[in-house]
């Protein structure tokens, strides 16, 4: 188990640094300048500038400095923002993110895991095909096509919540909905196929021979065993999710990462890009280390040995 | 309790008697696992129709900009903004007035009808519509067919050769499985400057990796049957043992993890395009089409509608057809 964590930790490490690498060296190659207006700038000025954010050294070097700057947590000046390091914007727009994210993995884990049970339950009638319908189009439909549309019905032409914005709890519950869509959709599906597994297990019938009442054994014995194969399904979600919010903030105004990151792109903003691919990308492997090391313990059966299922 | 003891005889056997229809017959041709996996298809409605969906649309996006006079590039602001209209569908909302009830077309004097409206240059939507889906399909399909072959090249030598080969490769992909793709599209669109080869070359950056975990794996798992050691034993071939014993087996999760890797290439074109980094105009992807359509939704939803109802229903279909054929090639991977 020990050995197993270390080597975990040791890839999570190797594989950020090439993050970092493969970022750095991209932003060498990307084509224009982060200052605005190049043009406009004389000789001197633009010498001024490179100097103050060290792009006058050999990139070598540039990337040595960021690497050290990095190991001691600093990512660095904003270039689109006057004198405000990477750290400060980052922290600041953090907030939304993780909440309308929050809010979307609870609320759609949920309604994905009711949607699946009364699916399971009812396997072949009405009421599955209903929900296999809604988890189909929900994995279908493009998550900003779904926002885009919502944000046209339900805020514009009915105005039942605000269609942008940030202003209040209400403004999170659009972007959240949108957000949750495949969150419902994958976990519905998911918690369908697992029940109906369970479904045909021996100690089911057992359960049920016992005499024990029909809800105990949806819940306690059914629902319980199907549950368990959904950690995995963590990983995939959270990437969903943080996918998501690159178009999802964007439609609804929000001041999160993701809108953040798709202004920065189209400004050159070097250091603020390279900070959020950094965090997203650290969030990503986070997830997917915790949910093995959780699988692990949730469910005895996986031995972490073993961990190679091919 | 036991019965008494009885003497048995052989007049107590009887011939059956021979069914002379039923003795010669043979048992028809045999099932091929491909034929199999096609009567399996067509059972499952939802992917027969997801199969037929795809052709329509294929068909459409091919034909569909000539059904009409107009090009998709073509720009005439005399005839910008108009609504959609179309003889017969008027009752559908194809009436061609728009937002305050205005027949533009009346209004404007213009007698031809624009299926789908127009934009704000005055191109055609319909043509624009289709045309989008063309390129869109296009890029979808080139994306997966490289996708297929680096994968299946990558996944099938680390697998066959196996040992210090395919740890080196393997610890490759457990660095590359980490890195979040769509970041690192979005890095390489903004070096090679938003195209169709961009995109696609960007997507097959990371694409392959799925493709390539997949084929290792069954290749792993088919190395250790009879059949190989036996075809091993006599002397066949390292190619031959390739692509006569090993590719036809594993040919069914290739097919579909290719079907699930065109909707997610649709999907991340879309996507790019959305946020700004897709094709340029008049170059069309429905991307394209939606971000165009998203901005100007409050007074001409029907510029967001149409694409946005074309590109999902494309979705719908090819995870439909996509599920569909793993029940119908490995009932094993069904989940």
């Amino acid at each position: 188990m020990k050995g197993y964590f270390a080597k975990r930790l040791g890839y999570m490490l190797i594989t950020l640094f090439v993050i970092v690498s493969i970022t750095f060296f991209l932003m060498q190659l990307l084509p224009g300048t982060p200052f605005t207006d190049p043009e406009k700038l004389s000789e001197q000025q633009l010498e001024l500038m490179n100097e103050k954010y060290g792009l006058n050294q050999p990139v070598a070097i540039q990337y040595v400095n960021y690497v050290r700057s990095l190991v001691t947590g600093d990512l660095g000046i904003s270039y689109q923002y006057e004198g405000r390091s990477v750290n400060e914007i980052l922290s600041e727009r953090i907030g939304p993110s993780a909440l309308i994210g929050f809010q979307a993995l609870v609320f759609g884990a949920l309604a994905g895991l009711a949607l699946g049970i009364i699916s399971a339950l009812h396997h072949n009638s009405f009421l599955d095909y209903g929900s296999v319908t809604i988890a189909v189009l929900g994995m279908s439909i493009p998550s900003f096509v779904f926002a885009a549309l919502m944000q046209y019905f339900i805020g514009v032409k009915l105005g039942w919540l605000p269609a942008a914005l940030w202003q209040g709890y209400e403004y999170t519950i659009m972007p959240s909905l949108a957000l949750s869509v495949t969150v419902i959709a994958t976990v519905a599906r998911f918690i369908r196929t697992e029940m109906l597994e369970v479904l045909g297990q021996d100690y089911i019938l057992t359960a049920r021979a016992k005499g024990i009442s029909e809800k105990a054994v949806v819940f306690r014995h059914i629902v319980r065993n199907a549950i368990i194969p959904v950690v995995t399904m963590l990983g995939p979600l959270a990437v969903a999710i943080m996918t998501g919010t690159l178009v999802i903030e964007k439609i609804f105004s929000v001041p999160g990462l993701g809108e953040q990151f798709t202004k920065s792109v189209l400004v050159n903003d070097y250091s603020v890009i390279m900070g959020v691919t950094l965090m997203y990308s650290a969030l990503f492997i986070g997830v997917v280390f915790i949910v093995d090391i959780l699988y692990g313990v949730i469910d005895p059966r996986i031995s972490i040995k073993g961990e190679h299922k091919l | 309790m036991s019965l008494p003891k009885q003497e048995i005889t052989k007049d107590l056997f009887v011939h059956a008697p021979l069914e002379s229809g039923k003795s010669e017959e043979l048992p028809g041709t045999p099932v091929t696992f491909w034929s199999e996996a096609w009567r399996r298809l067509k059972k499952n409605r939802g992917a027969f129709l997801g199969l037929i969906t795809i052709i329509l649309f294929s068909v459409m996006a091919l034909i569909g900009p000539f059904l009409t006079e107009n090009s998709y590039m073509d720009q005439d602001l005399a005839l910008s903004n108009l609504p959609p209209k179309a003889a017969g569908l008027e009752w559908l909302g194809f009436d061609g007035s728009d937002v305050n009830g205005i027949d533009q077309y009346a209004a404007r004097g213009i007698n031809e009808s624009f299926w789908f409206g127009t934009d704000e240059f005055g191109r055609d939507l319909w043509t624009r519509v289709w045309k989008a889906t063309q390129i869109s399909l296009f890029i979808a399909i080139i994306a997966a067919l490289l996708d297929l072959i680096i994968g299946v090249v990558y996944g099938g030598i680390s697998a066959f050769y196996g040992g210090r080969v395919d740890n080196v490769m393997q610890r490759i992909i457990e660095v590359l499985i980490g890195i979040p793709n769509l970041i690192v599209i979005i890095l390489f669109i903004l070096i090679l400057e938003p195209g169709i080869t961009s995109i696609i070359l960007a997507m097959v950056i990371t694409g392959w990796v799925g493709m390539a975990r997949v084929v290792r794996g069954q290749i792993l798992q088919l190395k250790g049957q009879e059949y190989i050691l036996a075809a091993r034993t006599l002397g066949t071939s390292n190619s031959k043992l390739i692509w006569r014993h090993l590719v036809p087996n594993v040919m069914g999760s290739i097919i579909i993890t290719l079907m699930f890797t065109i909707p997610t290439a649709i999907f991340f074109e879309a996507f790019l395009s959305f946020i700004g980094l897709g094709l340029q105009p008049p170059l069309a992807s429905l991307g394209v089409l939606i971000e165009d359509g998203y901005k100007s939704m409050r007074f001409f939803s029907y510029k967001l509608i149409f694409p946005a109802i074309v590109i999902s229903v494309i979705m719908i279909s090819f995870n439909l057809l996509g599920d569909g054929l793993r029940d119908a090639l490995d009932p094993k991977m069904r989940k």
